[in-house]
């Protein structure tokens, strides 16, 4: 009966909440089409053009770095727009992997016993953080890089590369048509590696007994392509840079901008993941370790068994926050003329169409979405990585 | 609740009601008490601050003269430093009242922006500057060059053309500021650096050694510099018209700033009509009839501001060339006054 009551009353209570959500909404939507259109009729006004016609019109203006096939004769703003998009994913996942990989040897290390390689560890991330971004990556653009010897005097490097002041040239991979059967051996011997590692894990389960499994797994992921690689009859050449009259010509080159940018950005992400895996290694209780080592596990098992994976549920949020940081710091690009989505999209193709609002918009909405894409991978990740509840 | 959904409400109105900032521009900057000027800021000769912060240059003295002409005092003008990538945005958005920038007029720029030029105040092209040990001569030499060029600009765009027309492979390396792309080039990141050949003078002569490197003689493209202003607001467009014009005509009638008290007594009908002795042309124009006198006062006729900033009396020693006046065989006229 009181029960009743209750329920009785909540209702018209719960019709008023929903009524005053629905009304929000009609309000925040409405808000948003009052802006747009009010900013829409405002243009006009000024005789500024609007509008995504632009996306098709002929660039006329030459990139540095070209993942996809550009020339400026041809290609259209879209074009362009997809160049800048590469190049800041090529350059944000470059550093992720590399910031990350760093980040652990130097968190980790900060734990050492050893006094001097902790202290090491510690002064790197104190000194690293504690300078802006921006400055660091102009003293690598500008007081590294430009240091390098001019085009005349380049390193020659082993293996038919250069180094100069202008970046540095690498002989290019070309691949004939026979390479796909590397490719194929490559794959087939990753899946015989997983399933290999399962069925060791399933004996192990089953019988106790351990399989080292790392040599005959990495003799399939490496020695599989190299036999059909021999096999095949060697279909891979390289085509080495040259040096011309004004440049070196030819070969893979990585750009001095491209350079500074990767420096500045690993080592500077680096320093603070560094952070949060020491926060995730110290979140882990000493008697795991104790516990671990009681039962007489290694301290290399040890880290890889018990300290890790239980680490690794505090580690990544904050991980997850890190390499965001570097996804939006990459637009930083435009202060060494690296040609990223920000230098490139909304700088050059901005200023010759003029509109602002639509190209500030297309480039807020990328980075949005490569954000929002990188949270997700990183959330999925740590929901498998979460504590099984029971 | 209540008090959210007002605001809200209050929000939307607002937004409603909001107007673009155009129009009127000449009250605006009387009600403000001074001109506000986007200027170039790293450009010596046209547009550079000084170590004590005061702005001198060519397109700077065309700032001046229109504040001496509304105000009857050259100082009355605020200069915000724009890079070629902000200029546009700055000048639609209102953050500037006219911009004075050595920048070129073209179509797409004139009715794609919102914004008007209104006269050609320098005639220029534009020219690439290289290292003298790279012993070039020309600049279709220059196959396979990488060239610094700042972004956004029309030297960019003349750039790849040039290249292109030529049949010459070119590595392009860009930076939002011409200044970036001069270190760059300066640190031989570049072979060749590349913007309008006057401004290429002034900036040769900010590398350690000058002597080192050489402005090449082919011009690649006809740059038309002009300030520019908004969009629709006509009184303020003929303003800013013709206190280049004023100018112009001050030179070919010989008045100075030296002599404009004197040429107020003057007989010759033309000299008398543009300094506002005889009819109300300046009230036309929103302005008072004594306004040329004030241009001339305190800022000088266009020969004297060319000399003083980019020609004989200063570093850059630039020949007027394509800017003489048309009476001397360039390309400077101005509309009579009448």
């Amino acid at each position: 009966m009181a029960n009743e009551a209750q329920g009785a009353q909540r209702h018209p209570r719960h019709v008023a909440s929903v009524a005053i959500q629905v009304i929000l909404i009609v309000l925040i939507g409405g808000l948003a089409y009052g802006a747009v259109f009010n900013a829409v009729r405002n243009l006009a006004r000024a005789h500024i053009a609007s509008g995504f016609g632009f996306w098709n019109n002929t660039a006329g203006f030459e990139i540095s770095q070209t993942l996809i096939s550009y020339s400026a004769s041809t290609a259209t703003f879209g074009r362009a727009f997809w160049v800048g998009l590469l190049n800041t994913l090529l350059v944000a996942s470059i550093a992720i992997v590399l910031a990350t990989a760093l980040g652990f040897v130097i968190g980790i290390a900060r734990l050492s016993r050893n006094w001097l390689l902790a202290r090491l560890a510690g002064g790197y991330v104190e000194l690293v953080r504690n300078v802006p971004l921006l400055l660091q990556l102009l003293f690598w653009y500008n007081a590294v890089l430009k240091s390098l010897p001019e085009l005349r005097d380049s390193v020659a490097l082993p293996g038919g590369g250069f180094l100069n002041n202008r970046g540095l040239f690498l002989p290019r991979p070309e691949f004939a048509p026979g390479f796909a059967a590397v490719f194929a051996a490559l794959l087939v011997g990753i899946i015989a590696a997983i399933a290999l590692r399962l069925w060791a894990r399933r004996r192990q389960e089953r019988t106790g007994a351990r399989i080292h499994f790392l040599w005959p797994a990495l003799a399939l992921v490496f020695g599989l392509p190299l036999v059909a690689f021999v096999l095949v009859g060697f279909p891979l050449g390289f085509s080495l840079p040259e040096m011309g009259r004004f440049n070196v010509r030819g070969g893979l080159e990585v750009l001095p901008e491209f350079a500074a940018l990767l420096l500045a950005l690993v080592v500077y992400t680096a320093a603070f993941i560094a952070e949060v895996v020491r926060a995730g290694v110290l979140s882990v209780s000493h008697g795991q370790t104790e516990a671990a080592q009681a039962l007489g596990l290694r301290s290399g098992t040890t880290l890889r068994l018990v300290v890790v994976p239980q680490a690794m549920r505090v580690i990544v949020p904050p991980l997850t926050s890190q390499y965001l940081n570097l996804i939006k710091n990459s637009s930083l690009a435009v202060a060494v003329g690296y040609p990223d989505l920000v230098q490139v999209f909304a700088g050059t193709v901005l200023n010759i169409t003029g509109q602002a609002v639509e190209v500030i918009a297309i480039t807020m909405a990328v980075y949005l979405a490569i954000s929002l894409f990188a949270s997700l991978v990183m959330n999925l990740y740590a929901r498998a990585t979460a504590v099984v509840e029971r | 609740m209540r008090r959210l959904a007002t605001a809200l409400a209050l929000a939307i109105v607002l937004a409603f009601g909001l107007q673009a900032a155009c129009a009127q521009t000449l009250g605006a900057v009387k009600g403000r008490g001074q001109l506000v000027c986007g200027a170039n800021g790293t450009l010596a000769g046209f547009g550079l601050p000084d170590p004590q912060g005061k702005w001198t240059g060519f397109d700077v003295d065309f700032c001046r003269a229109i504040a001496a002409a509304i105000f009857d005092d050259p100082t009355k003008v605020k200069f915000v430093p724009l890079t070629a990538k902000d200029r546009f945005t700055a000048l639609q958005s209102g953050e500037v009242d006219v911009l004075s920038r050595n920048t070129t007029w073209t179509l797409s720029r004139d009715t794609s922006l919102g914004l008007d030029f209104v006269a050609v105040t320098y005639y220029d092209g534009q020219g690439f500057m290289v290292r003298k040990s790279l012993k070039v001569s020309s600049a279709l030499e220059l196959n396979d060059a990488a060239v610094c060029v700042q972004q956004g600009t029309t030297s960019e765009l003349n750039l790849a053309d040039y290249f292109r027309t030529n049949h010459m492979a070119l590595k392009t390396v860009t930076f939002a500021t011409g200044d970036d792309a001069l270190k760059a080039y300066e640190s031989s990141r570049c072979d060749a650096y590349t913007t309008d050949s006057s401004a290429l003078f002034g900036e040769r002569l900010r590398l350690v050694n000058p002597a080192d490197h050489i402005v090449l003689p082919e011009i690649i493209s006809k740059e038309p510099l002009s300030p520019a202003v908004r969009h629709g607001d006509n009184q303020w467009i003929d303003i800013v018209r013709w206190t280049h014009f004023a100018m112009i005509d001050a030179e070919e009638l010989g008045v100075t700033r030296a002599n404009v008290s004197d040429k107020l007594k003057s007989d010759d009908p033309e000299t008398r009509r543009m300094l506002g002795v005889e009819g109300q042309y300046g009230e036309g124009l929103g302005l008072t009839n004594d306004w040329v006198v004030r241009i001339i006062k305190h800022v000088g006729n266009y020969g004297e501001v060319f000399e003083r900033n980019i020609g004989q009396g200063s570093p850059l020693k630039i020949v007027r060339g394509l800017n003489a006046l048309w009476t001397k065989g360039g390309l400077q006229y101005g509309p009579p006054f009448r």
